[in-house]
């Protein structure tokens, strides 16, 4: 028989060495769903992997996972703080929403005036907006206790009518035939968030995010706010003891996961979408939530998780039109890796001990 | 600039490559915004992709990504096509105009065809069906088959094709009722199973024994058939695993002549930017079976409208009609013009609530 045993202390070696392991065992049975679909498991899973970064169109790959790897990262960098400190952000996702209303909507205010300082406005705009919406769970739980997993989750929805509703109002392009969206921000060069360097990928967005892993990684291994956030996540009562104030936590780790996320959805309706439309969001708050923990929670490996992410959904397309595997097989693999990385972390914290009935 | 050049002679240098190998092969891409087995929108796209793989045998190669998000990511699959040779691509819904338009930019020398849009460029036409045609005729079925005198419609977005839709079909329900009543949902979804089975809980809770629906699933219908005496219509395809009831009737798009004549118009080299806008009288919009659930007088009628329509001597637009506010729209006999229709954003006199904004 086998019997789990408590380690004494979280397993380091097994901690790093969960997020390979759940990689590799998702590549095994996202093989294995491969074969069954009829497809050639190493060639998918080569597809997948391989043909993003080394195949013969990676100089477009390549940029592309920079645009989509941003947004994840920049969203679970703040998220990952929360997460630390058992503070619960489960609403990036209108968070982000409502950073690009605000981001887009500051610019749009300007059209069409031509001037550099336009751009620099609706970076901050877009922070605050996401500020401004995680600060209603943030708010509710420090006055009435309220339980932010859920207070932020609902307010996603509310943040996505408000992106109809201004996609279909207050936003609408006036030239765009009473169809709903706002003008195209690609066009309108003072709002633009372009590539830094055409075809390199490198948008505002992406410097941000890199950005964001330096200043998470200083915060918490030089500052004394970051030794709070491990210590209440990892020991509330010696937090107590150690003079952390709660209720300034809370509206920190929100405040700031809010603030990130706002800028996330800031940079991707200015710079690769372009539009505020009704279903600009595809995701990407969700998706970080998983980048966050496939990451540890650390900065570093935030950054690799968030890569890796982006490298399968970019895998995964050209899979489909290149070998005709459908969108849902590849959404499966995608969940693989976060039930594998749940389900090996179990070693973190228990080893498998084959019990020996006859000693005992 | 450079970074185009680059994409450009990346796909010039694969199309004569791809093309000695191929046997000049025509590629044909598609980008679907649902999954292929939605029994609604999709699925009829993927219909029609597979009349032209059958039509052309090996003389094409078709390739798709299914659901992809209106966006950056429609930008990404419609770029990785171009780049591994499609020499035509059908992008599919209504978000992907802006990236078919910048996609298009980069690649001049492959076609593109959006639907449902109004953005065309040299290598970049659009198309779409008369859905309205269509909506004529259920409205008219509708309005006699309803007891209670309400009728639900399921909106997807308020969009310019959605509100035709709900117009033609008010019109002619209360054509044949005048107490007719239309209760609306928007569900802001082109598909989306939960959220369209819930808003026909909705509207059937309401009262409305008639469903009408704007978006991709058959949601809708499963809701109707456990609610028991509800009717409805197939959407975009024939829905007919629900025949003859709940489902009595349907709009179908039939894609595929077109789909086959555009891409013979690609290995002419006679393809040209068109803004193609086709209805019952070219095929495009079919009306599926009207099922024996109708009374055989209503079905007489319904289909003597569709053949007026076929024959070009009705439009379901035709005066007089007011606008809701009611102000004067359509003189008697008077007919709707295209750029009206096209971006019709008001509703008719007698349909309550307003137009979300």
């Amino acid at each position: 028989m086998i019997v789990l045993e408590k380690r004494p202390q979280p397993s380091k070696a097994w901690s790093y060495a969960t997020p390979l392991v759940a990689v590799l065992a998702t590549m095994v049975f996202g093989g294995i769903l491969f074969a069954l679909l009829g497809k050639n498991p190493i060639e998918a899973i080569g597809t997948i992997f391989w043909e993003p970064l080394f195949g013969e169109f990676a100089f477009y790959y390549r940029p592309q996972l920079l645009v989509k790897g941003a947004p994840l990262v920049l969203i679970a960098i703040g998220l990952s703080l929360g997460f630390r400190a058992g503070i619960w952000n489960i609403g990036a996702e209108g968070q982000y929403i409502m950073g690009a209303i605000f981001g887009a909507g500051a610019g749009l205010a300007f059209y069409p005036l031509d001037a550099f300082y336009i751009f620099p406005i609706m970076v901050i705009a877009g922070a605050f907006g996401g500020w401004l919406w995680a600060m209603i769970p943030a708010f509710l739980k420090v006055r009435f206790g309220t339980n932010e997993i859920l207070v932020s989750l609902m307010l996603v929805y509310v943040a996505e009518q408000m992106l109809a509703s201004v996609s279909l109002g207050l936003l609408k392009n006036p030239e765009g035939f009473g169809f709903p969206g706002s003008r195209n921000l690609q066009s309108y060069d003072s709002a633009h968030n372009a590539e830094l360097i055409a075809g390199s990928g490198m948008h505002w967005g992406v410097v941000a995010a890199l950005i964001a892993v330096i200043f998470a990684y200083v915060l918490l291994n030089r500052h004394m706010l970051g030794f709070h956030i491990r210590l209440t996540g990892e020991a509330p009562r010696a937090a107590k003891f150690a003079g952390v104030n709660p209720a300034r936590l809370i509206l920190f780790c929100l405040g700031l996961s809010g603030a990130l996320a706002g800028l996330a959805g800031m940079f991707e309706v200015t710079g690769p979408s372009g539009v505020v439309s009704i279903d600009f969001n595809v995701g990407y708050g969700f998706t970080a939530i998983i980048v966050a923990f496939l990451g540890r929670l650390h900065p570093v490996g935030i950054l690799l998780a968030g890569g890796l992410m982006a490298l399968t959904y970019i895998g995964g397309e050209i899979a489909q039109s290149q070998l005709g595997l459908p969108a849902a097989a590849i959404q499966v693999f995608q969940g693989m890796l976060l039930f594998f990385l749940l389900a090996f972390d179990l070693l973190t914290n228990y080893r498998i001990r084959a019990a020996q009935s006859e000693v005992a | 600039m450079k970074f185009t050049t680059l994409l450009a002679s990346a796909a010039m240098a694969l199309g004569l490559a791809s093309g000695a190998m191929a046997q000049d092969k025509t590629k044909v891409g598609f980008v679907y915004v649902g999954p292929v087995g939605d029994g609604g929108w999709t699925y009829e796209h993927n219909k029609g992709r597979l009349a032209v793989e059958e039509h052309f045998g090996d003389k094409v190669e078709t390739v798709f990504v299914e659901s992809v998000p209106e966006g950056p990511d429609a930008e990404r699959v419609m770029t990785q096509m171009a780049l591994e040779g499609a020499d035509l691509i059908f992008t599919t819904s209504f978000g992907y105009m802006d990236p078919t338009i910048n996609v298009a930019k980069k690649f001049p020398d492959v076609k593109f065809e959006h639907a449902t849009g109004y953005k065309t460029a040299d290598n970049v036409s659009v198309y779409s069906a008369r859905f309205y045609e269509g909506r004529a005729v259920q409205g008219h079925i509708a309005g006699k088959m309803t007891k209670s005198n309400i009728i639900g419609y399921i909106g997807s977005y308020p969009i310019p094709e959605v509100i035709r839709g709900i117009n033609s079909a008010y019109i002619h329900a209360k054509k044949v009722n005048p107490d007719v009543e239309f209760k609306i949902v928007w569900a802001y979804t082109w598909f989306d199973p939960a959220k369209e089975a819930d808003a026909a809980t909705v509207l059937i809770e309401q009262g409305a024994d008639v469903i009408l629906q704007h978006t991709d699933s058959t949601a809708p219908q499963a809701a109707a058939q456990e609610a028991g005496n509800v009717v409805t219509f197939g959407q975009a395809s024939d829905m007919s695993e629900y025949a003859p009831f709940p489902r009595v009737s349907s709009i179908i798009d039939n894609w595929a002549p077109y789909y086959i004549a555009r891409t013979q118009a690609v290995m002419d080299g006679s393809w040209a930017t068109v803004n193609t806008w086709d209805g019952i009288a070219q095929g495009m919009v079919e009306i599926g079976e009207i099922s024996d659930a109708v009374p055989a007088d209503v079905k007489e009628e319904a289909l003597a409208m569709k053949a007026a329509m076929a024959a070009g001597e009705y439009h379901p637009f035709t005066g007089p009609l007011k606008k809701q506010d009611g102000s004067d729209w359509l003189a008697d006999g008077e007919v709707a013009d295209d750029g009206t229709l096209a971006g019709m954003n008001f509703y008719v006199e007698g349909l309550e609530g307003e137009i979300p904004q």
